[in-house]
């Protein structure tokens, strides 16, 4: 292997992209156009969630109940409901989430201690936001209740829960290390994947092919440009998450970078295993989609939990770079994880990064099939 | 003289079709062959096997003592290859495209700026060597692929149809490129269809259909496979001759402002048409012996291919 040779091709690649404007904005607009898509988009927090309340008890304990929900950010009263057909009305029309119902003897039962029951009516079509919200029903009649009923026993079990590593539950703070492994899978590929189909396309891969250069060459060279760019993605990603998110960052900056280009060695290494073996752009970027961005979504644990997939599904997750990578950012970002405790997700990266490049190596051929 | 390229019953199909078929030649040291033949003929599958850059289907061959086969490799580190289509990189500079080049054939870094500046010259394209390749003519563009493929000296250059598409005077700049290069040495490998360039190569293949039908120097070719005279008529009101003679079954064509009648003993064939000619009213200013042109001997062999 000649260095002069990877140099050469490095150079080119990199003048190559510089110069076509659809690669710049591939590489350097699509990243942070999918962080402020996901980033502001994707939250699995539920907020504000509009309410309609029919009071018929209308009395102060009644309105005291109503004020807890209302100082909670969790719902937003948009209506009082003067009949049950209204609150019918509300929840068809879309306008209210969650209906709370109290009835006309509900202050009397919390005076007398007896069960002061309240009636409450989610919409269910957004099935996780229900769920969610009757937690956090059930959560404030229950505060109320300790409050008000003086008389009631108190539970055997007092639980003191402390949340660990995302103390205040914000969804944004695991959306965003997750992001990054997602849109490293995307630029990754999708830039890489061209780079050996094109030069098949344009008919340049033939006057290569006739030099002296060799595989290796020609790989390492070609990802050195795309490791760059891939590079300064994670960079920007990362800088985006901390000051604009507000996503702290516990652990090292350094680990964190580290673990990224170990991902994108991966990565890369699978965009040109592509790009060799599909010799029209078109089939390489769709291939490359398919086989990146798509696991790195719904496999890597980003959006849904690992151990709820079914078994087989579970199983298929471990040949997904992304859940590995995900696993590592996750634990970098929110519990400053160290080298030490990731090892493990290290190497599987590393073996997946040589597995890619031996396979692109391989699969590459300077002959015309 | 040594050999630089050689081939034995190299064959080459693509499913059904057969590309190229048992074609057995060799090519001297410091020669300059010319492959010749329609489009499709299989010249390119050829140059393609020979640069290693296509598997052939049977036969053998060795380019620079190299085998074809087994040390593609090897070839390539001997040899300069221009294809067919322009493969350089058009969103690169002239310059970037050198460079590039030149990094890839490891030319050594004391040789680099002489080689570039080389090129540039070679290609007339010294005030040019900033400007993006795809914005160069044709004909330019060609010299600097062959700059490019020869950056490296090999003692061995294979060019595909180097000049079709280009102007009369760029392809004349071309060959007289070419030649000096074979003067210094260098073994040309190159193909073509047009017919006036065949006559500059030292020694020529025909090739039709896949197979290789002929095989000699220009003038070896004329003499050994042309074996009818042909005769060069100027009369007046030509068309009109060419159709009275083609009616007494004499195989006539226009060339310019004469005909080329082709029979098979000249001598016997002017008076001939003389009588025939007279018969008609035709007044021939002059007839005579002339020495066949390389397409009348590639236009006979295809008829008898």
């Amino acid at each position: 292997m000649k260095l002069v040779r990877i140099k050469a091709i490095a150079k080119k690649e990199s003048i190559q992209i510089i110069r076509d404007p659809y690669s710049l904005a591939m590489a350097f607009l699509m990243p942070v156009m999918l962080l402020f898509i996901f980033g502001y988009a994707i939250t699995l927090d539920v907020d504000n969630l509009p309410t309609v309340i029919y009071d018929r008890d209308k009395s102060s304990m009644s309105r005291d109940l109503v004020a807890q929900f209302r100082e909670s950010h969790y719902f937003t009263i948009v209506a009082y409901a003067d009949d049950q057909a209204d609150i019918d009305k509300y929840i068809d029309a879309g306008k209210a989430r969650v209906a709370i119902s109290i009835p006309e003897d509900f202050s009397k039962n919390v005076a007398t201690g007896s069960d002061a029951p309240i009636q409450v009516a989610v919409d269910g079509s957004d099935s996780n936001t229900a769920t969610i919200a009757l937690g956090y029903i059930a959560a404030i009649s229950d505060q109320y209740s300790r409050r008000v009923g003086k008389s009631l026993a108190v539970p055997a079990i007092d639980p003191r829960v402390r949340i660990w590593y995302n103390p205040e539950l914000k969804s944004r703070n695991f959306i965003v290390p997750g992001l990054i492994a997602v849109i490293m899978a995307i630029i990754a590929a999708l830039l890489s994947s061209l780079t050996i189909s094109r030069e098949w396309e344009r008919g340049t891969m033939e006057q290569l092919i006739s030099t002296p250069v060799k595989p290796p060459e020609l790989i390492i060279g070609k990802l050195s440009a795309y490791f760059v760019i891939g590079f300064i993605d994670v960079l920007m990603a990362a800088l985006i998450g901390i000051y604009l998110f507000d996503v702290p960052l516990k652990g090292s900056p350094l680990l964190l970078m580290m673990f990224s280009s170990l991902f994108l060695f991966g990565g890369l290494g699978l965009g040109v295993f592509i790009s060799a073996s599909a010799k029209s752009q078109l089939l390489a970027s769709q291939v490359s989609l398919i086989t990146s961005y798509l696991p790195a979504l719904l496999l890597s644990g980003f959006m849904f939990s690992i151990p709820n997939m079914p078994a087989p599904l579970q199983l298929i997750t471990h040949i997904v770079p992304a859940r590995y990578f995900v696993t590592m950012l996750k634990s970098v970002y929110l519990k400053g994880g160290t080298l030490k405790l990731l090892i493990f997700e290290t190497a599987a990266l590393a073996i997946y990064g040589v597995i890619t490049f031996a396979l692109a190596n391989k699969r590459f051929r300077k002959r015309i099939e | 003289m040594s050999i630089a390229v050689h081939i034995e019953e190299l064959t080459r199909t693509f499913g059904d079709f057969v590309a190229v078929d048992h074609v057995n030649l060799s090519v001297k040291k410091g020669e300059i062959f010319g492959f010749l033949g329609p489009n499709g003929a299989g010249k390119s599958t050829t140059i393609k096997m020979l640069c290693g850059l296509l598997m052939p289907s049977s036969g053998k061959g060795s380019v620079g003592g190299y085998d074809i086969i087994k040390q593609s490799e090897e070839i390539k580190k001997t040899i300069g290859y221009m294809s067919q289509r322009f493969s350089l990189y058009d969103d690169l500079t002239v310059e970037e495209n050198i460079d590039f080049f030149s990094g890839i054939y490891g030319v050594p870094v004391e040789k680099k700026r002489d080689r570039k500046e080389w090129v540039l010259k070679m290609a007339e394209l010294g005030l040019r060597r900033t400007d993006l390749t795809r914005t160069l003519p044709g004909g330019v563009k060609q010299r600097l692929a062959l700059g490019c493929a020869i950056l490296h000296e090999p003692p061995i250059i294979f060019l595909d149809e180097p000049t079709s598409g280009v102007d009369p005077v760029s392809r004349r700049n071309f060959w007289d490129l070419i030649y000096g290069m074979s003067m210094a040495g260098t073994t040309t490998f190159v193909t073509t269809h047009y017919m006036d360039e065949a006559e500059y190569c030292d020694r020529l293949g025909l090739i039709y259909r896949g197979r290789l039908i002929a095989q000699g120097a220009p003038a070896e070719l004329k003499a050994d496979y042309m074996k009818r005279d042909v005769l060069e008529i100027e009369a007046d009101r030509i068309i009109e001759a060419m159709d009275v003679l083609r009616a007494h079954d004499i195989e006539t064509a226009i060339f310019g402002s004469s005909l080329h009648a082709t029979l098979e003993d000249g001598d016997k064939g002017i008076p001939l048409i003389r009588d025939i000619l007279g018969e008609a009213r035709i007044e021939v200013n002059s007839i005579g012996k002339i020495a066949p042109s390389l397409e009348d001997v590639f236009v006979t062999l295809i008829e008898e291919a």
